[in-house]
């Protein structure tokens, strides 16, 4: 949903970073809107997922140049948990089991950080329990797994799902998407796209980081970028995963080095 | 590290008060009791006591112990009163409650009323005129006080403990909970607990064996437990040790598996400054089952020591066994786990694990399992891992908005909790829960 005189949520200025002394971003330039929905491709390696990382605060990756705003606020001096609390959020691709602790209470507990960070109001375990029976709809999530420990022996759909139904509760202005459709059959991936449409509002803004188009049949972005290498080599509408289907990745970057050598 | 050098014939303060009086032997119960008593004493005055010098006992550095002289517990039983003991106390165990003060029986601490047919539980003593029998068949036939110095010493001072029967085929309905309480009074002093439980064939039952403190003093507990399975009985034991922080506790079990037989433990150990649990179970019969879950969860200057034997000797049994330590602050957790599938064991399916989080540059933590097979056709796995808490899971905890502090103690929380919500007593899971959330929280 396009609108240029929508606020900018994310304003990504040259950004590079490394991991381990090796340059994995090399100037990556995005700007995000409200309302909006990204997408970025690229090939295995090409640096989508360390920048998602690296946007959410991985401490594993260090920033070696340019600027993050996120709402007109420096992003990259904040530890990853006040990037949360502010309203970024990470869908894991894969995401982290925690045995021993119930879903419900994980919830719970990070939707009470988030809600005394903006000044809510924070819920018992009885009123939560009303709260995220509505949100467990969204992913058409069988209200057993909030009983059952984090992610812990959840299919790869379970998952993906339970990050879908973290967004829900914590209702991030920025949601980006890691890889969000890999390992998921169609209907998984169907129900997990339409959780995120039904998350989006004009205030808020996705990025989705994908291998593939199929999951752009499901959520339909507004952009779509294609990384190669540590940068951004290509940005149009999302006709350009259609050409990237069918032609694959190479022609760009002919296209790219053809570019830069003028 | 002096005490280790000493000779083991050096009688310590705490060995010589502990010494049981040979005038003092002759106690209640028949003649055969006491033949028991004398016996075992004869082995505490003659063997020496372990010390880190011996294989078996090298991490539990129990110096401090040796310093220390304890005297007999006094009955004080009267002066505690329900009110005391009203946080230990689990809703599902409201009618099969034993509770004994400093190893001394509290029959009105007690509640035993309406039990089934074909379930007996009782104290030791009461219980030895109706059931003569069947006690002297097992009390301490499978402990091998002749070897084990602490099983001898507590042996040698059986007055009392608690005795449970459950007859052929008798499902005992509720949760039997031993309720071991030491009052930690002024004076250190030696408690005795003693459990002997016969489960015949075809029953089941769950059981809570349960020492605590009122008050964090210095004191001695030596405890043992000896358990029967019959053929194809179930049990569900659980074993917790939340002593004073001042406390020592040595402690021993014994567990026989019949034929078909399912024995499932969960141990969970959070107090007493030095406290060592040697474990041994025998499968005496084919396809036995057998299920250990451990748990140590220790800080400041704390040792828990966890010795297990699994002793596989008939053909298609199966054991699966995890155990987790937790050390903080300058804290020594250790855990040596062997199993043995003898030359008749045939098909046996063995599994352990030993998971341990270091949560400081001074705690340690030593962990050893060790496999002997002797079979050639059985399936055996073990491993262990010692291991910090790693960035994937704190950053995945970050990235939901959870600060480093409260990421940290979510992930030891939910390491010690995998094993307390194996407990088969919900009311008892919580009040484990709140335990360690509290004990997490007090050492950040």
């Amino acid at each position: 949903m396009i609108s240029s005189n929508s606020k900018v949520i994310l304003e990504v200025r040259n950004l590079s970073a490394s991991v381990a002394g090796i340059e994995i971003l090399k100037g990556i330039n995005l700007t995000v809107r409200s309302g909006e929905v990204h997408a970025i491709m690229g090939p295995n390696g090409s640096g989508k997922s360390t920048f998602s990382k690296v946007l959410a605060g991985h401490p594993g990756y260090t920033v070696t140049g340019g600027e993050v705003l996120f709402e007109g606020q420096n992003l990259l001096e904040l530890p990853p948990e006040e990037r949360a609390r502010n309203g970024v959020f990470l869908a894991f691709q894969y995401p982290i089991e925690i045995p021993g602790v119930s879903n419900s209470a994980f919830l719970r507990l990070t939707y009470n950080t988030q809600q005394a960070h903006r000044g809510g109001e924070e819920l018992d375990p009885l009123e939560f329990n009303d709260f995220i029976q509505e949100k467990c709809k969204i992913v058409e999530m069988d209200p057993s797994f909030l009983d059952r420990s984090v992610n812990e022996g959840f299919s790869g759909g379970e998952k993906k799902r339970n990050e879908i139904l973290q967004m829900a509760v914590l209702d991030p202005r920025l949601a980006i998407l890691d890889e969000t459709d890999s390992g998921l059959d169609i209907d998984a991936l169907r129900i997990v796209a339409s959780g995120v449409n039904k998350l989006m509002t004009p205030d808020n803004a996705v990025i989705m980081v994908t291998h593939y188009q199929r999951l752009l049949n499901y959520i339909t972005p507004d952009f779509v970028h294609v990384m190669r290498r540590g940068r951004i080599i290509k940005t149009g509408g999302k006709e350009l995963a259609l050409e990237l289907e069918t032609r694959g990745y190479d022609w760009l970057d002919d296209e790219h080095q053809k570019a830069a050598s003028v | 590290m002096s005490a280790v050098m000493k000779a083991p014939d050096v009688r310590d303060a705490y060995l010589a008060s502990l010494a049981p009086d040979v005038h003092s032997l002759a106690g209640p119960g028949p003649e055969w009791l006491n033949a028991l008593r004398a016996e075992a004493a004869a082995c505490v005055n003659s063997q020496p006591y372990p010390t880190t010098q011996d294989e078996e006992w090298r991490f539990t550095d129990f110096g401090l112990l040796r310093k220390t002289a304890f005297a007999s517990a006094a009955d004080i039983s009267l002066e505690v009163s329900l009110a005391d003991i009203e946080p230990f106390v689990l809703p599902e165990s409201e009618k099969s409650r034993l509770v004994f003060v400093n190893g001394i029986y509290a029959p009105h601490l007690s509640a035993c009323a309406g039990l089934p047919q074909g379930v007996v539980i009782s104290n030791l003593a009461a219980g030895l005129p109706l059931h003569d029998a069947v006690i002297r068949t097992h009390l301490a036939q499978q402990v091998d006080f002749h070897n084990e110095a602490f099983a001898a010493l507590n042996t040698s001072h059986i007055r009392d403990g608690a005795l449970v029967l459950i007859t052929k085929d008798t499902a005992c309905p509720a949760p039997i909970h031993l309720l071991f309480i030491a009052t930690g009074a002024d004076m250190p002093q030696a408690n005795y607990p003693r459990c002997l439980i016969i489960a015949d064939a075809g029953s089941t039952c769950a059981l809570i064996e349960d020492y605590v403190c009122l008050n964090q003093g210095v004191y001695f507990t030596s405890a043992v437990s000896e358990i029967t399975l019959g053929e194809n009985a179930a049990v569900e034991h659980t074993r917790l040790q939340r002593e004073s922080l001042s406390a020592f506790h040595m402690a021993y079990g014994a567990v026989a598996l019949a034929r078909g037989s399912n024995y499932t433990a969960h141990n969970i150990a959070f107090g007493a400054r030095i406290s060592r649990h040697d474990l041994r179970i025998k499968q005496n019969g084919e396809a036995a089952q057998c299920t250990l879950n451990g748990l140590a969860l220790i800080s400041g200057r704390q040792i828990a020591d966890t010795h297990t034997v699994m002793d596989h000797t008939k053909p298609n049994g199966q054991s699966t066994q995890l155990h987790k330590c937790i050390a903080d602050g300058g804290a020594h957790a250790v855990f040596n786990g062997k199993i043995f599938v003898r030359k008749d064991a045939q098909h046996t399916n063995a599994a352990q694990q030993s998971r341990n989080l270091l949560l400081s540059n001074k705690a340690r933590i030593d962990t050893k399992p060790q496999l002997e097979i002797f079979a050639d056709d059985v399936k055996c796995a073990h491993g262990a891992t010692v291991s910090q808490l790693e960035t994937e899971e704190m950053f995945y905890l970050n990235s939901r908005g959870l600060d480093a502090l409260t990421a940290r103690n979510l992930l030891i929380y939910g390491f010690a909790e995998e094993i307390v919500d194996r407990i088969p007593v919900t009311s008892l899971i919580k009040q484990l829960s709140k335990t360690l959330s509290e004990q997490i929280l007090e050492h950040t």
